[in-house]
């Protein structure tokens, strides 16, 4: 671990506006522990609640291509943009090829955006474990909206719905028919659904079994409705519908006071997980319960006591009431 | 487990052959490392700047366009304005042994050949990397 002096270095070389320094803490971000703690704990008044935008879909569905046209629409209005980026690592390696930048390159130049890769860390749910720290870096550097591109989903890494104010759905004509888009899970968590590709033949029709399936959900009044939106990435082509859209569901999230809720769900839920994760260190770190356990797995093996005794008897060695 | 190891492989200036910057990438992933890959004719400019915001330990450049002299300085210079003096350069491609020893000097870290074995290139940057 770093001095306190030399991660006291690091905070003011980042306040300072250093690219190399806002780097190094989002690593100690992914890193996690005592020192990511620290650094929150540091830059905590410099956090104002970034608008988070989440960004899903399937693999290759266009998602860092279209990302990186729609970042020039914010940079338009002068909105200083972090990016994240997650791809898969691998369970068997540990390695990741974070391969995302690769169409983002026109953005590195731009000293208004701020790509970071992450690999997800074997974190299941479809970004990094590491996501709320990571934005709160981009919050106290000064960004005005971040991205979360999430791994290339399936339909139920859902995690970025949790983690964000506004989801983007991002699909593809071969991404399947209207049956496919009445199922539960990915295609319940879409504010805007983007049928991307929209050059190929199949795009309009499988856009309008999108809408079809999204007419058959009950919207109350004054509630949002998600809308689908048909765009090239790679032509520049409906990327100005999607900033159209963006901008008023943002407006609406303000209006409604729904973005106060969910500013405040998301904190709530990071407190329970940090909770959850500290409580799970120091249960691990206990040497009387490691013992208990030893002693008591044998008899759990041979089903002379069930797995939940077993809990029973070490929960009533934590004492929290 | 110890440190994980980040590493930017990117492929400077005009030539199109990215063969082996996606060998050597993937055989460091297969390895444990989290590799950035950044794709074809990048600037010495965007490479520093993503070195520097995906905060690496280590940059891989492939070069087979006789740029070389020119392009290895001129990213390590780059990363040492931005703030990343401290992040280990390596390179490979076709580089004649006379420049070879002229980069290593300058600086850079090793220039692996053609025919390298990429175990080879593993065990070298971890094994500086790790001690």
């Amino acid at each position: 671990m770093r001095s306190a002096a030399k991660l006291d270095k690091i905070v003011d070389d980042f306040r300072a506006g250093n690219t190399a320094a806002t780097g190094r803490l989002l690593s100690i971000m992914e890193n996690g522990g005592p020192e990511a703690e620290r650094v929150i704990e540091k830059i905590l008044p410099d956090i104002k609640g970034i608008y988070r935008i989440g960004f899903t879909g399937p693999p290759g569905a266009g998602k860092s291509t279209l990302i990186s046209r729609l970042a020039s629409y914010y940079r338009k209005q002068d909105e200083k943009l972090g990016i994240i980026v997650v791809d898969p690592s691998s369970p068997f390696s540990g390695g990741a090829l974070l391969g995302d930048r690769v169409r983002m390159q026109n953005l590195s130049s731009d000293p208004g955006i701020f790509v970071r890769s992450l690999a997800n860390r074997g974190t299941l749910g479809g970004i990094s474990n590491c996501t709320d720290e990571a934005v709160d870096i981009f919050d106290a550097s000064g960004k005005d909206v971040v991205f979360i591109e999430t791994v290339g989903v399936g339909q139920s890494e859902l995690a970025v719905a949790e983690k964000t104010h506004t989801v983007v759905v991002i699909l593809v004509p071969e991404s399947g028919d209207g049956i496919q888009a009445m199922k539960a899970g990915l295609m319940e968590i879409g504010d805007i659904f983007v049928m991307n590709k929209s050059d190929h033949q199949d795009a309009g029709m499988a856009a309008r079994e999108i809408e079809a399936s999204l007419k058959m959900k009950r919207v109350e009044e004054g509630d949002w409705e998600p809308r689908v939106i048909l765009t090239s990435g790679l032509k520049d082509e409906g990327v100005d519908r999607l900033k159209e859209s963006l901008d008023q569901h943002r407006k609406y999230l303000e209006d409604s006071g729904l973005m106060k809720r969910k500013r405040r769900e998301i904190l709530y839920s990071r407190v329970r997980s940090a909770l959850i994760d500290r409580l799970d260190r120091r249960i691990r770190s206990s040497r009387r319960i490691t013992e208990l356990v030893e002693a008591r797995m044998e008899d759990v093996y041979h089903s002379r006591i069930s797995p939940y005794t077993l809990v029973h008897e070490i929960d009533s060695m934590i004492k929290i009431e | 487990m110890g440190k994980m190891i980040r590493v930017l492989v990117a492929k400077p200036g005009l030539d199109g052959h990215d063969r082996g910057a996606k060998v050597v990438a993937n055989a460091l992933k297969d390895a444990g490392m989290e590799v950035i890959y950044t794709g074809l004719h990048q600037t010495p400019e965007l490479i520093a700047e993503a070195a520097v915001q995906e905060d690496v330990d280590v940059v891989g450049l492939s070069i087979l366009s006789g740029a070389h002299m020119t392009l290895f300085p001129r990213i390590m210079e780059l990363l040492k304005e931005k703030g990343g003096g401290d992040i280990m350069v390596f390179g490979g491609g076709i580089i004649p042994a006379e420049d070879v020893e002229e980069l290593e000097k300058f600086g850079v870290a090793r220039v692996f050949g053609p025919g390298t074995d990429t175990n080879d290139i593993v065990s070298f940057l971890k094994e500086k990397l790790h001690g």
